[in-house]
């Protein structure tokens, strides 16, 4: 693995190798005025991007690396204040004709970006908060399942969360307190899925996101359907 | 390591550690083996192979496992192992991956007895009415037997992975770090164990600072510190409280804004802390730099040495291909005055802390012939090349040399570079300075 501008990226979008290695030489040079201040918002987007698709990648794990995974999130949100005039606007994506704003195309994208940092984000509270519940994951799933597939038990908990959350939270730990719950503990639900948390910022901005697979959402969607009646329907991607 | 076998992911060495005398020397992998190296006493008939080490032991330590409860593999790696101060003829030894730390202990058997008045020499039964007079069996020297055996094992303490382990010098107890907790256990009990840091938010959404290392004081067995990814030192005392979430000393380097990037953190986060053998300072090693800082001086450290600087402007590519993660340890010789870490490309670094003067040697088979002398190495950034010098670009970032260990009173080192196991020793000056 040698170090070198046309190093091979893990995106799938083509443009983006170009856009990156201009931002790259722009990167490298330290004396770039820019560099001590907000950078430009080309360079913000790509690194922002790879920080998602990181994000991703490591909350796919049946086990994320939590230190990677906070200072990933961590690197997300200094992008993402660095980006603030572009991440102000509102998650649905204008069309490019308004006036004033740069980059039209690129703010949208930006902003649609930051939507789904901020639910990525989210997710992964919403699966350690719900993990205080001692669900029966035996029920949720086959076990022996290979690692790195998604947990069927996690979108069903997702589903149920926002609902029940607080009747979870209080009374069964209450009643599981003499017993040494620490097997229960946050790793319970590993956050390998977040695509199928409805969260509240829906609306057309999902669109934009990116999506889950859809063969992963099938298989989620049979499994959830087999297991137990669903609450309220799963959204796409966010 | 054996070399009759194909190398593969599991001979990957995870962790090096010499015990307290140096004698011994344990080696931890991927594939949860421990092999145990001891150092041939020194010889006048044989000079050429005095104080070299050769296999002692191996042992399976930790097998993978499967959590059913939570659909999740554990992973055997030993992410850490820690000597047991001698106390007796045998040898103790912590191992722990992720999830479960071991006690073992390592016994020689070096005579056997023979002459039972019951059993004959296989073992079996005799015939009782052959027996028509009594002996008393004799130990007989036999060929040395090295025997490892689990003596505890400290299961379920942890919820997130075990990244530090250190035994007390109080000799009865030790502590082991995740990511956000520090359990304190005592040696002899396996069911339980106190809990003394606690980082974890109330909302996971909070979550902004995990812990990287932690350790025991060397001689105060009241004090351990314990690092974060945010690149900062908390030093607690447990005779303050039960629970050390409030540190006694926070020890922070303020950021240099000429420095400030994106990655400012991640580079910031601690890998590594040591204390000196002296105790009055600790060593700490972040993606660029090793720092020693002074226990009274919580707020900068008293020396920085840069390790490879001209990967500062190489973040972004480093940030991309994940390299900016790797966690690199640091290590004291042992008078304290020379400090040694690992870097790419199969390269690793001392500095001497009284001369200021630091060198770059390299760990490989082309390199370094036995009893070869260690040629250093140069890193150009650009501008005049010399002729044996490599180019940043050059590096080969798959060759990290992660893992160091310094023997406690020589100058024998030995250094982990992936399934390699290299062992220097420095003859000429093979005393503390």
């Amino acid at each position: 693995m040698m170090l070198s501008k046309g190093l091979k990226r893990k995106r799938e979008e083509e443009e983006e190798e170009k856009e990156a290695l201009a931002v790259d030489a722009w990167w490298l040079d330290p004396s770039h005025p820019a560099v001590a201040q907000a950078p430009p918002a080309v360079a913000s987007s790509s690194l922002f991007d790879l920080s998602v698709l990181k994000l991703r990648h490591s909350l796919r794990q049946s086990e994320p690396d939590l230190r990677h995974l906070v200072l990933v999130v961590n690197t997300l949100r200094r992008i993402q204040a660095s980006m603030a005039p572009a991440a102000a606007l509102p998650p649905v994506p204008s069309p490019p004709a308004a006036p004033g704003v740069a980059d039209p195309l690129l703010a949208s994208s930006d902003a649609a970006l930051s939507a789904s940092m901020a639910s990525l984000l989210e997710d992964l509270s919403h699966i350690e908060g719900l993990s205080q519940a001692p669900q029966p994951l035996a029920d949720e799933g086959p076990p022996g399942r290979p690692t790195g597939g998604a947990p069927p038990g996690l979108g069903a908990l997702d589903l149920l969360g926002p609902a029940t959350g607080c009747l979870l939270d209080d009374g069964l730990e209450g009643l599981f307190e003499d017993i040494d719950t620490s097997m229960y503990d946050s790793e319970l639900w590993a956050p390998a899925s977040e695509g199928l948390k409805p969260g509240p910022e829906g609306g057309p901005g999902k669109e934009e996101a990116p999506e889950l697979d859809e063969a992963e959402l099938d298989y989620l969607m049979d499994v959830l359907v087999g297991t137990q009646a669903l609450e309220r329907p799963p959204g796409l991607g966010r | 390591m054996p070399s009759h076998r194909m190398p593969s992911e599991a001979d990957i060495i995870s962790t090096v550690e010499f015990n307290h005398t140096g004698e011994l020397l344990a080696t931890g992998d991927k594939g949860g083996r421990v092999v145990i190296f001891q150092r041939e006493p020194e010889s006048k008939n044989a000079p050429h192979s005095q104080g070299e080490y050769d296999v002692y032991s191996t042992f399976q330590s930790h097998e993978p496992e499967f959590d059913y409860l939570k659909s999740l593999e554990i992973e055997e790696k030993i992410n850490k192992i820690k000597w047991l101060p001698q106390q007796n003829a045998a040898h103790s030894l912590l191992s722990t991956n992720d999830k479960t730390i071991k006690l073992w202990k390592i016994t020689e058997r070096d005579k056997r007895p023979e002459g039972y008045n019951l059993k004959d020499e296989e073992g079996k039964l005799k015939d009782l009415s052959t027996v028509t007079s009594l002996q008393v069996p004799v130990l007989k020297p036999m060929d040395l037997m090295v025997e490892v055996s689990p003596r505890r094992v400290f299961a379920n303490g942890h919820t997130y992975h075990i990244n530090s382990i250190s035994v007390n010098s109080d000799c009865e107890t030790y502590m082991s770090a995740d990511d956000l907790r520090i359990n304190l256990w005592h040696l002899a009990i396996t069911d339980r164990s106190f809990n003394i840091v606690d980082i974890k938010p109330a909302n996971m959404e909070d979550l902004t600072e995990v812990i990287t290392a932690s350790e025991f004081h060397p001689h105060h067995c009241n004090l351990f510190v314990y690092s974060s990814s945010k690149g900062s030192l908390r030093l607690c005392d447990m005779r303050a409280a039960a629970l050390c979430d409030k540190h006694s000393k926070l020890f922070e380097e303020p950021e240099d804004p000429s420095n400030r990037s994106f990655f400012s953190e991640i580079i910031s986060s601690v890998s590594d802390v040591k204390f000196s053998h002296s105790g009055r300072y600790m060593l700490t090693r972040d993606y660029l730099t090793v720092k020693v800082w002074d226990l009274n001086m919580e707020a900068r450290p008293v020396e920085t040495y840069q390790v490879h600087d001209y990967l500062r402007s190489k973040l972004c590519s480093l940030y991309e291909n994940d390299c900016i993660f790797d966690k690199f340890e640091c290590a004291w010789n042992g008078s304290d005055s020379v400090i040694m870490t690992g870097a790419y490309n199969n390269f690793f670094r001392m500095f001497d802390r009284n001369t200021k003067r630091d060198v770059t040697l390299e760990a490989s088979r082309e390199s370094s012939k036995p009893r070869a002398v260690l040629k250093p190495r140069r890193v150009c950034v650009g501008g005049k090349r010399r002729r044996d010098d490599i180019s940043v670009d050059s590096l080969d970032f798959t060759k990290k040399i992660l893992h160091t260990a310094w023997h406690p009173a020589e100058n024998i080192i030995a250094i982990a570079a992936t399934n390699n196991l290299y062992i220097f020793q420095d003859k000429v000056n093979s005393e503390m300075h």
